[in-house]
Order: structure tokens, then C-alpha cells, then sequence
């Protein structure tokens, strides 16, 4: 196993050699170097304007997810258990996860201006559909064996629902909140472009503005790490609490 | 769902949420949104302008373009990942990072290296969906039973026969269904592009309707873009109908 | 040896006062339109004794012991259990799963715990019963562990607790040996028989396995496929004071899986 990490180190290395030469041609003159991009990262990072970017992004991203994880999952789990509500509900997400809604998102500052309303707005139009649609199958999948074996055992619907169907749909419920969470935050970055500059998106716009590649680039960058150690800390955590089978070393 | 003993299939459903959009568009509910029949009626008309068929176009080359790439790439990425444990965490690695990071904050660094033009919208497309049809290529190649490919060798195939012959066809459920989703992703990524650039073709077009409050031509634009997105959606579903009479049986 | 045939009347000629815990009556079940999976079912099932449905893929033995559980509504027919009709599961009767059907996310102690779980018993009383019955199957020290844990055999076993401590009268079970490798196998069929020797309790079983019908019953139901029907009732009658071992070389038990083997051949396409 260590040696699989190396060699993942290994190739991280030569993809930021790869962009320090390509930097240096230059490829382009918008194109800045590794290193004047790591430059301008730890400018950035020392004088808190990164910090303060996150922590003006991350509100709308903590409110939208909250909301549509909240009600997400709540419609999703009413749909994988009725089938009249999943009738009425599932052509619409579907609808809205297969199209570009981010469309809309030009719209949302007519109808909730261009406060924080609105790239919570953006954040749940991004992350709804793909939480609702994952947790109704993941309670319409739900193993048909467990349900009958606690019937077999006389549990009542109730019984069924909260402790067979919920516990089992859990880990792929968990699954959706973290794509959700994804989406959610390409919803609020693209707020940030299109709507208002705000945050990281506020970053990388000025600094595009004003011809400061390095940190334009900088701030990409960090958005591309944060997204992989944010999604890869929710994995760990979905295989420490539902699926403890995956662990490694059991 | 079931009336009065008749099957009504879900996409009647959608009828009730047409029926709501318009409703509220003729009580002016919001002036954002313009009652349903008027953005039909505004959409045969967009349809035949020049100004939109000529962007239509323009981006739907491209996105033949792009996709074409991401599937090949991606199919070849997937196959790579399937073959050796070395080259699956590596390149894992990277393909996942890229699947789950918000590729639109990449646009702006795209728009800048490659210019305003259809480049960028190739670009876009690839970068969009070139991952998640690998990741699911690789899906399919872990789903083959270790027997098949025995079997291949067993009646002495080359590499390149297990591969066309045996291999590719075992892994095409995944595989379309990766396509499929990328696809889509590759649409999103269009629109995102077109949103963000927003001086050539369909992003234009947006602006102009969003600026100049015209509702309906905007409402109309998204409607043929989802459309769009639904259709492409569903064909390669209807392959993926094709191959599914083979995919539960490869154990 | 002796064997009932029934080619005309399915019913068993004497009933008598014979005591019966469960009772089977004229069950038919189509699914959907097209495919009759049982025809005009009439059983009976001793009480105490352990009943085995045998017969080739397609002869509805499992639809029978659902019906009989109550997980499937037959099309037409009834069931009694102790003289009275049922039309669910019920606590007279504990179902035992051929894929285990045991929580993931739940200790072997919970699992085990379930049934009881379900109708209510607090706690305590709950915990200690399944602790006596984890020990009966032989897994103590694994109240802890996580059905990821435990080999496939391992697992049946807790289903067969769990089952047992319900305190059911009738255990139904669903090819529950069939999940599991052959010497496995062999050894859960003597542990059962130990098991039910001390708990008294009655036994409905489903098995494609004429070996294993033949080994563990005291009576064998066969039925024939499509739609299925009852085709001939066999009593073994093998003595139990023979060891385990000497029982598979008993004269009387190769006979008996000669005789249904042959009678069987011709479902076979």
C-alpha cells in the first residue's frame, strides 16, 4: 500500500513539473508557472484573503445543503415509499437533474436579488435534484430479503420503515448528500461568476479582471483542492459509519 | 399510477407541473415567469430564426466534437485503470479528483487559454465528460468475470482480440451508461461555458433575452437546451435497453 | 419404510385425532395470469415432527412455505395454524432465510434479539434470551461481531436463533443449508437434529436435496412441477439411535433416496 502512495505522490509531481515547463515556453500568456501560481497562493494565504473568501463562500454552500439535504431526503424517502408521491415528484427531478439548470441561475437575481438568498437559491437548485433522486432509489432498492424477513417476524410498516428500510437505504442516502454537496458548490461558485462577486468566485473574477493570472490561477486551484480533500474527508466518513465492511484491515 | 383501474405513466405527472407553471404565468405571479403557452408559442418562433440556428450550430458541432474525444479518451482511460492495480490508483486518483471538482470554476482559466471560439466549447465538453465515462468504463471492466477473459486466452486470442471481441462488449452496459451521464454533463458543461463567456453563440443569445427582460424567448432558449439534453439522454438509454438482456448475466 | 402414494386423493388416509400444527387447505396460487404455481394443495403437518416440501426447481415449495408463513397470499385456500385460519405471519410461526436475511449494520446480539425486538420485549429480557440461543447454535463470544464478520455458516446460525427465540411453535425454513459448502452442510443437518431433539418444536422445511429430505425428516412431501402438486407422501422412519455417521450408510435411508431419486428422474428435463 505504501507503494501505491508513492507512486501517486509520484505523478502529482510531474503533473506540477509538467505545468512549471509549460509555464515557462509560455504555452500561452495567460498561462503562469507552477511556481508564480504557488507564489501568489501563499501571498493570498498569508494575508487572509483566501480564509475570508471561503468563509464568504461556504455560507450560501452550508445553508443550500442544509435545506436540500433536509428536504431532499425527506421527499426522497416519501418517494421510494409511496408510489403516488414518487408519480407526481420523479418526472420533474429527473427533468431537473438531466438539464443544465444552471441556465436558471441568471434568473435567480430577478427574483431574490443578489444577496446571500440568492446563491442559497443556486446552491439548492444544483443539489436538490441529485439528493432527492439518490435517496428515492436508494429506499425503493432496499433489500427486499430484510423487509420480508421483518415481516416474516411480525413488524409492523412503521417497524419496516425506520428499522429495515432507513438503515439499509442509509450509506446510498449518504452517497447522494455528498454528490449533493459537490453540486452544491459548483451552484455557488457559479453564483459567484454570474450573479455577484462574492467569495472565491469574487477571486478569481478580480483577478482575471486585472490581468493577475498567477493569482487568478491560484484561486482555482485552491477551489480544486478544497472540492477533492472536502469529497475524499465525506468518503471516509461514509465507510467509517455505513460500511464498516470496506474498512481497511478488517 | 392507477385511475379508476387505467395506468397513468409518471411523465403525465409532468402535465400537472405544466398545468401549475401555467397557471402562475397567468395570474403574473412572478415576472420572471411568463405563462407556459406563451414560451411554446415564443419557441416555434425562436426555432426559425437565423440568429439561433446559426448558434445551435456552431454548438452542437462542437459538441459532437467534444464528445467524440471524452468517449475515446474516456473509454481508453477506463480500460487503463481496469488493467493493472498500479494504473488504477493513479490514474483513479486523478480521474476522481476531476469527476467530483466544479469544473466550472476551470472555464475561466479555459476562456483564457483558448480564446472565446468553439475551442473552448470542445474543450469544455471534454473536460466535462471525459471522467465519469471513465470511471464507469473502469466500472464495467471490474464487473467481467475473471472467467471470460480466461476463456479468451484459453482459445488463444491476442490482447487485441479479448479486447474487441470479449472485453468491450462484456463492459458496454457501464460503458453507455457512463456515456449517458456524460452526456448530460457535457450539456451542463455547455451552458455553463456559453453562461460564462457569454459574447458568442447560445450564451449570447441568453444574455440578450436576460438583459432586455424578454422572458419568454429566455424560458423558450432553456426549454430547447433541455429538450435537447432529454433526447440525447434517452437514446443512449434506448441502447443501453439494447445490451441490458446480456448485463445481469456476466455473474 | 413406508410410503403413502397419492395419485387421486392428496389427503392423508389417517388423520384420526392426529395432532396437527399446521394445516393446509386446497392452496392455489397463480402469479399474474399465466403461471400456476400451485394446484389445490391439501397438508397436514404433524405437530412436533419435522416435514420436509421436496421436489424439482419449479414444484412451488417455497410458495407453499410463504404461503404458509404468510408472506405471499395464496389465490385461493386457507392455512390453519393450531386449528385457526391465518392470513399474515404470525408468533406461532418463525420463518428461517436461505440468503440469512440478517441487519448489517446490527450485532449478532441485536440480530438475534430482532423478532423479539419487533413484538416488544423489553430489553433485558430480549438480551438474555438471545444469549441463551446464541449459545445453543455454538456462537458464543461473537455477540459483538458484525454479520460482515462471520462466515456464511456462521450467519445461518444466527438466523436459526433468532428464529428460535421468537418461541414459535413452527419453524419454516427455506433451503436454509443451501448457502452454505457441503461440510458445512453435513454438519448443520446433525446440529439441527440435536437442536429440535431438545426444543420440541415442529419443523416445515424446503430442501431440492433428497439426501438431506431423507436424512433429517419425518416425513417427506413430494411435489411435481408446474403446476405443482402433491405427488406422494414418504414416511422414512429411520431409527435415530444410530450415530449421525452410520445413519448415511443405513440400508433403510440409500433405499429411501433410491426409490424417491428414480420417482423424481422424470421431472428432470
Amino acid at each position: 500500500m505504501a507503494d501505491t502512495t508513492f507512486y501517486r505522490i509520484v505523478s502529482v509531481i510531474a503533473v506540477f513539473i509538467a505545468w512549471e515547463i509549460a509555464g515557462r515556453i509560455p504555452i500561452s500568456v495567460a498561462f503562469p508557472t507552477f511556481s508564480s501560481t504557488m507564489t501568489a497562493l501563499y501571498d493570498m494565504t498569508a494575508d487572509g484573503s483566501i480564509l475570508r473568501a471561503y468563509g464568504q463562500t461556504l455560507q450560501p454552500l452550508a445553508v443550500g445543503v442544509l435545506i436540500s439535504g433536509g428536504f431532499g431526503v425527506a421527499i426522497g424517502v416519501g418517494m421510494g415509499l409511496n408510489r403516488l408521491f414518487q408519480w407526481f415528484w420523479e418526472p420533474i427531478f429527473v427533468v431537473l437533474q438531466a438539464s443544465p439548470v444552471a441556465a436558471l441561475i441568471p434568473l435567480i437575481t430577478y427574483a431574490y436579488g443578489i444577496g446571500l438568498t440568492a446563491k442559497t437559491v443556486a446552491v439548492i437548485m444544483l443539489a436538490a435534484p441529485i439528493i432527492v433522486l439518490n435517496t428515492y432509489k436508494a429506499v425503493r432498492n432496499a433489500s427486499p430479503s430484510l423487509i420480508q424477513m421483518c415481516r416474516s417476524f411480525q413488524g409492523t410498516r412503521m417497524q419496516e420503515i425506520w428499522r429495515v428500510i432507513i438503515p439499509n437505504a442509509a450509506p446510498v442516502i449518504f452517497a447522494g448528500l455528498r454528490l449533493g454537496v459537490a453540486a452544491g458548490f459548483i451552484g455557488v461558485i457559479l453564483a459567484e461568476l454570474l450573479i455577484t462577486p462574492t467569495g472565491i468566485g469574487d477571486l478569481i473574477s478580480y483577478n482575471r479582471s486585472i490581468a493577475a493570472y498567477d493569482y487568478m490561477y491560484a484561486a482555482v486551484f485552491t477551489i480544486i483542492v478544497f472540492s477533492a480533500v472536502m469529497v475524499g474527508l465525506l468518503e471516509k466518513a461514509e465507510i467509517n459509519f455505513f460500511r464498516p465492511e470496506k474498512k481497511k484491515g478488517h | 399510477m392507477d385511475v379508476f383501474g387505467i395506468r397513468i405513466p409518471p411523465v403525465f405527472s409532468l402535465l400537472i407541473w405544466i398545468t401549475l407553471w401555467e397557471i402562475a404565468g397567468q395570474l403574473e405571479l412572478a415576472f420572471i415567469l411568463p405563462p407556459f403557452s406563451a414560451v411554446i408559442l415564443e419557441l416555434f418562433q425562436l426555432i426559425t430564426r437565423a440568429d439561433f440556428q446559426s448558434a445551435a450550430w456552431l454548438t452542437f458541432q462542437s459538441f459532437v466534437i467534444g464528445m467524440t474525444i471524452s468517449i475515446v479518451a474516456g473509454i481508453t482511460i477506463g480500460f487503463l485503470m481496469g488493467s493493472s492495480r498500479m494504473a488504477n490508483s493513479i490514474l483513479g486518483m486523478w480521474v476522481n479528483i476531476f469527476a467530483s471538482a466544479p469544473l466550472s470554476s476551470l472555464v475561466p482559466v479555459l476562456m483564457l487559454l483558448f480564446g472565446l471560439g468553439q475551442t473552448t466549447i470542445v474543450v469544455t465538453v471534454v473536460l466535462f465528460s471525459t471522467w465519469i465515462i471513465a470511471l464507469d468504463t473502469y466500472a464495467g471492466v471490474n464487473h467481467i468475470s475473471g472467467s471470460l477473459s480466461e476463456m479468451g486466452k484459453s482459445f488463444g486470442a491476442s490482447r487485441r482480440q479479448l479486447l474487441t471481441k470479449v472485453l468491450f462488449w462484456a463492459a458496454l452496459p457501464e460503458i453507455l451508461a457512463g456515456v449517458r451521464m456524460g452526456l448530460i454533463r457535457a450539456v451542463k458543461g455547455i451552458v455553463i461555458g456559453q453562461l460564462l463567456v457569454s459574447v458568442v453563440a447560445l450564451g449570447r443569445l441568453f444574455r440578450t433575452f436576460s438583459d432586455n427582460f424578454q422572458f419568454e424567448e429566455f424560458w423558450a432558449l432553456t426549454i430547447v437546451l433541455f429538450i435537447f439534453a432529454l433526447l440525447f439522454s434517452s437514446a443512449i438509454g434506448w441502447l443501453e435497453q439494447k445490451v441490458e438482456y446480456y448485463a445481469n448475466t456476466r455473474f | 419404510m413406508s410410503t403413502l402414494s397419492m395419485a387421486a386423493a392428496p389427503v392423508q388416509a389417517d388423520t384420526k385425532a392426529q395432532d396437527n400444527i399446521v394445516e393446509v387447505r386446497d392452496i392455489t396460487k397463480f402469479y399474474g395470469s399465466d403461471i400456476h404455481a400451485l394446484s389445490s394443495i391439501n397438508l397436514d403437518f404433524p405437530r412436533g415432527q419435522m416435514t420436509t416440501l421436496l421436489g424439482p426447481s419449479g414444484c412451488g415449495k417455497t410458495t407453499l412455505l410463504k404461503i404458509i408463513a404468510g408472506l405471499l397470499e395464496p389465490t385461493d385456500g386457507q392455512v390453519l395454524v393450531n386449528g385457526k385460519q391465518v392470513t399474515g405471519p404470525g408468533p406461532e410461526r418463525a420463518f428461517v432465510f436461505q440468503d440469512f436475511a440478517l441487519l448489517p449494520w446490527a450485532t449478532v446480539l441485536r440480530n438475534v434479539g430482532f423478532g423479539m425486538e419487533l413484538t416488544g420485549k423489553p430489553k433485558a429480557e430480549r438480551e438474555a434470551k438471545a444469549r441463551h440461543y446464541i449459545n445453543e447454535v455454538g456462537l458464543s463470544g461473537f455477540e459483538d461481531k458484525y454479520p460482515h464478520e462471520l462466515s456464511g455458516g456462521m450467519r445461518q446460525r444466527v438466523g436459526l436463533a433468532r428464529a428460535m427465540a421468537v418461541d414459535a411453535d413452527v419453524l419454516l425454513m427455506d433451503e436454509p443449508f443451501s448457502a452454505v459448502d457441503e461440510q458445512t452442510r453435513r454438519k448443520f443437518q446433525e446440529d439441527l437434529l440435536s437442536l429440535l431433539a431438545n426444543e420440541k418444536k415442529s419443523v416445515i422445511f424446503v430442501t431440492h436435496s433428497i439426501e438431506e429430505a431423507v436424512y433429517v425428516s419425518d416425513q417427506i412431501v413430494l411435489l411435481s412441477p408446474r403446476p405443482g402438486r402433491i405427488h406422494s407422501i414418504i414416511r422414512p422412519e429411520i431409527s435415530r439411535e444410530i450415530s449421525p455417521e452410520d445413519i448415511r450408510r443405513d440400508k433403510t435411508y440409500l433405499d429411501t433416496i433410491e426409490e424417491i431419486w428414480s420417482d423424481l428422474k422424470k421431472y428432470l428435463e
